[in-house]
């Protein structure tokens, strides 16, 4: 398989957020901020890395009727991890996420990546799968912060930009709805242009 | 390698060395960040402590004194300066935010006034109730060298003094809340003494 377009179709071409439609509770909930969603894109990114790479050196090992809380309990596993070590050494990041890490686990892009593609596929290309997957869900989940920061409260990355309060809408959520729904919108034109 | 039979000892064994693993894995990483999850909380609350009762040269995270109200803890911390005391750090809560719970925490100085209050932890909306943090406005500023006794600690709205937050009264509300069950608290632990 064609490792560069298993990366890639992560990206833009079956995105998580903007094509699949996936994983919409941490996309709207912890994006009110650029920072909040690079944060919660890496650690999700980290876990479907692992759970593709133990999932898939698992996949003959495990019976096809209780594959799904085999996987789940690996998932969970990793976001644990992801879970303690956040809270030991940026704990301000992790104050930040709070509820949201540990909802990691029912996010259905990792067990949906897991069932999908790395229970069928090899060790090195459910890698590749779950970087790009993550890689292309951290985006996406960075653009809709930054957005709805930039709008919301006049600042990016946390610095303030423009002086004031801002669209308070934006970082309440019917601005993750609005600012989401637009941003799909502009994804689509994006992907039609290119293909 | 061909692929395991679903009969039930394959996936009994299965699952019990999932979870076996798993809980391995997890009892090592809890035991690893055990000692920097701790350093993290007690740095945070040092840093708290700092900034309601600044000036202290003792370590009051270990001068400390908790009472059982309301169904949970609230926490005294005693500053001290050489010998004399500056004053105590309150870590108090309420349950009446717009988002549950929040957690505070009041310096008192000896004589009941408030010095300072921080926030130590909270759930409110941002760009509403997450003004009463300390740098996003000037909400808590008015609380700021008064003492409860002649500054009635409730709204405007409430025949207080306090002015609330624009469109965040239950907010508001709830500070008064958490900030009056940290003087009750620290009076108790006056009467003591």
């Amino acid at each position: 398989m064609n490792q560069w377009k298993n990366f890639s179709k992560g990206l833009l071409k079956e995105n998580a957020v903007f094509v699949l439609i996936l994983g919409m509770c941490p996309t709207l909930g912890v994006t009110t901020s650029a920072t909040n969603g690079l944060g919660m894109g890496l650690a999700t990114t980290f876990v479907l890395i692992m759970s593709n790479l133990v999932v898939s050196l698992v996949k003959n090992l495990i019976p096809d009727k209780v594959r799904i809380p085999a996987f789940i309990v690996i998932i969970a596993a990793f976001v644990t991890v992801v879970e303690l070590v956040m809270k030991g050494y940026v704990p301000a990041l992790f104050d930040a996420l709070g509820l949201f890490i540990p909802l990691i686990v029912v996010n259905c892009v990792v067990l949906g990546r897991a069932e999908a593609f790395a229970s069928k596929n090899t060790v090195w290309s459910s890698i590749v799968d779950g970087a790009g997957m993550g890689i292309g869900f951290t985006m996406a989940l960075t653009i809709l912060g930054a957005v709805r920061e930039l709008l919301g409260s006049g600042a990016f990355f946390g610095m303030k930009l423009i002086s004031g309060d801002g669209l308070l809408l934006f970082i309440l959520p019917p601005g993750a709805f609005l600012a989401l729904g637009y941003l799909i919108v502009l994804a689509n034109m994006i992907k039609e242009k290119t293909s | 390698m061909s692929k395991t039979e679903s009969t039930f000892i394959n996936m009994t064994a299965t699952l019990v060395v999932v979870t076996l693993v798993a809980a391995g894995l997890l009892g090592s990483v809890f035991a690893l960040t055990k000692e920097p999850i701790r350093l993290a909380e007690l740095k945070k609350k040092n840093k708290a402590i700092q900034i309601v009762v600044p000036g202290f040269d003792n370590e009051p995270s270990q001068e400390v004194k908790s009472m059982f109200v309301d169904g949970d803890s609230i926490y005294l911390y005693t500053a001290r300066k050489g010998e004399a005391v500056l004053g105590t750090a309150v870590e108090t809560f309420t349950n009446k935010g717009f988002s549950g719970e929040f957690k505070l925490m009041v310096g008192f100085a000896p004589d009941g006034t408030i010095i300072d209050i921080a926030v130590i932890k909270h759930s409110e909306t941002p760009g509403l109730g997450n003004k009463m943090e300390k740098g996003k406005s000037d909400f808590s500023v008015q609380f700021m060298g008064k003492h409860p006794d002649s500054f009635k600690l409730a709204v405007k709205k409430d025949r207080g003094d306090v002015d609330a937050i624009t469109a965040s009264t239950i907010t508001s509300r709830a500070y008064c809340d958490a900030v009056t069950r940290a003087y009750e608290a620290f009076m108790e632990s006056q009467k003591e003494n």
